[in-house]
């Protein structure tokens, strides 16, 4: 009785107003501006002018849009493949008893995940600078090229090296996340395993993965929202030849604050959004994703 | 455990078997320590030639692999800061990510405890609608959020790039779980029947109570804020008020040619983070899998 009284006043409000004030001046009301924006020409000197969906026509014929969004998606696939297979084989193997210096190895690997993305993609731009990066001097003292090769001038290698720089910044953190999984997991379990005399990959596939489900199936849907949102690390590596490397969100920045288009950089955030929401969608439908996030 | 399988395998198997056995045991673990150990070495190499290339010469540079540091990183280094003001951008990021990260730590864990503690009406539609926003691309309302800014008249201030925190649905969504599993209603019921107002009660006894958590919290919200690029590049003109992101960004473009500054400039970047790291890692690394754990 006396708790019903303490909680149906109204402290509650006054306890989640600051948030939702901050929000919706600094989060939904942005979003939504942006939605009439995408409907408007503005170039940022003039006032936004109404012009139906002119954008919209216009983004559906961009054959840069699309590209964008296939440039995207090819880099995403590149870095999170081995990007969840290295963290979880070090996560498996970090996690074995028999390993000294356990602390060192989680600090080493984690250590490229708190760098700044723009200092990451500098640094990957400047150790595949075709005349004076590291990488062609490396190759090249070592015998195994006699001509530099000019990474950032191929369609695909440019491609693969943005993805390497979103794989190095992010292995580190799944193999955190995924460690943290496998000591969720009960010892008794690995015992009984022990007793029972069930190899060490017998105990890898039948017991450490179908517990760890849950933990995969989280860390790719949350690579997906942000894989499709890389922006910072390829900016600085560059659009690549014929615009290869250029992601979706490079493609909103410039066509906004490069070209003073906001009108139609606003119609490409959303164009974005669809299809971020499409890959989560697409996420959940992958057999027994959303079978297992509920258990 | 090892006694007993020591025990069980010498019922079943002749002593040459087990010396054999642990043997090749002890060949597999060798090797899998100097595979994480070339890990470890290729994961921390990139560093390494940053620091060492920033100390040489730019003719050297150009010409060979570079494995030991040079003399030339204080012409570097003044080349760099006679242009570009990198340790003032240190400053303004270090300014910028703690107040953001205070404010947002309080006002997250506020709201948090709000929705925990008092049963108010429309209370699960509201936390239901933020949880929402969670699923949806940071970037989305950028253009809108640009427009907005610049008719409050707060281009080119540090209040867009701080108040947006207090609005965090990840802390908000982390901190109501908190909330709920570390602070029980018992004590709040006590500290009201002691008279203390209900927002005493969460300073005396809900933040207590829920500060571990602020720690991890903490770490997540300061590394993102420390990231943070387009928007102080789209929002701050002054060179003098600008992050050290976009400045590092700027070096890029700034000395294209000149690559001992570009060098300097990543080291600058990477050395405090390093240094920070080195000294604190344990406990980072800590809260990283704690969080993962809550998440």
């Amino acid at each position: 009785m006396f708790k019903n009284k303490i909680n149906k006043n109204p402290h509650g409000y006054y306890f989640i107003a600051p948030f939702f004030i901050s929000f919706f001046v600094f989060g939904l009301g942005p979003i939504l501006y942006s939605f009439y924006l995408s409907f408007t020409d503005w170039s940022g000197f003039n006032q936004p002018s109404f012009v139906g969906f002119a954008n919209y026509e216009r983004l559906l014929g961009d054959a840069l849009f699309f590209k964008s969004i296939g440039n995207t998606l090819i880099i995403w696939i590149f870095s999170i493949i081995p990007q969840l297979t290295i963290a979880l084989t070090l996560a498996l193997v970090l996690h074995e008893k028999f390993i000294r210096g356990r602390h060192l190895f989680h600090a080493i690997f984690y250590f490229p995940n708190i760098i700044t993305p723009i200092t990451l993609g500098v640094m990957f731009a400047l150790m595949f600078d075709w005349q004076t990066g590291s990488i062609n001097k490396l190759l090249e003292a070592v015998g195994a090229i006699s001509e530099p090769i000019y990474w950032l001038n191929d369609v695909w290698l440019s491609r693969i090296i943005v993805a390497g720089v979103m794989m190095f910044q992010n292995f580190g953190f799944n193999m955190l996340v995924f460690l943290a999984g496998l000591q969720a997991i009960p010892h008794d379990l690995y015992e009984a395993a022990e007793i029972d005399g069930a190899s060490k990959f017998q105990t890898a596939i039948r017991i450490t993965l179908p517990l760890m489900r849950p933990v995969l199936i989280f860390t790719l849907i949350t690579s997906v929202i942000g894989g499709l949102q890389i922006f910072d690390a390829p900016l600085m590596i560059g659009k690549g030849p014929n615009d290869s490397t250029l992601t979706m969100i490079m493609n909103l920045y410039e066509a906004a604050f490069i070209r003073y288009d906001y009108g139609y950089g606003a119609t490409i955030a959303y164009g974005a959004f669809v299809v971020i929401a499409i890959a989560t969608v697409i996420t959940f439908l992958i057999p027994g994703v959303r079978k297992k996030k509920e258990a | 455990m090892r006694n007993a399988e020591g025990f069980k395998s010498s019922s079943s198997l002749t002593e040459a078997d087990i010396k054999k056995k642990k043997r090749n045991t002890l060949i597999v673990r060798t090797i899998i320590w100097i595979l994480l150990i070339i890990a470890a070495g290729i994961c921390l190499m990139p560093f390494y030639s940053m620091i060492i290339t920033s100390s040489h010469a730019n003719s050297e540079i150009a010409r060979k692999l570079l494995l030991v540091p040079g003399d030339h990183f204080f012409d570097n280094y003044n080349r760099l800061v006679d242009v570009v003001p990198i340790w003032r951008g240190f400053l303004n990021s270090l300014f910028i990510t703690i107040i953001s990260t205070i404010l947002g730590l309080y006002f997250s864990a506020l709201s948090g405890y709000g929705f925990s503690k008092y049963q108010f009406k429309g209370n699960s539609l509201l936390f239901a609608a933020v949880l929402a926003t969670m699923m949806v691309p940071g970037q989305l309302g950028i253009i809108g959020f640009f427009r907005l800014v610049n008719e409050m008249g707060m281009l080119n201030t540090y209040w867009p790039l701080i108040l947006p925190s207090i609005s965090n649905a990840f802390a908000l969504f982390f901190f109501k779980q908190v909330a709920d599993n570390t602070v029980p209603q018992a004590m709040l019921e006590s500290g009201r029947i002691d008279g203390a107002r209900e927002l005493a009660i969460f300073h005396k006894i809900g933040l207590p109570l829920m500060a571990p958590s602020l720690a991890t919290m903490g770490i997540f919200q300061f590394i993102g804020k420390w990231n943070e690029f387009l928007q102080p590049m789209i929002l701050i003109f002054d060179t003098e008020l600008q992050t050290l992101p976009v400045l590092i960004a700027s070096v890029r473009s700034q000395f294209n040619v000149d690559y001992g500054a570009q060098y300097v400039g990543i080291v600058i970047s990477i050395i405090p983070i390093m240094i920070v790291f080195a000294i604190f890692s344990k406990q980072i690394i800590g809260n990283v899998m704690a969080g993962a754990v809550k998440e």
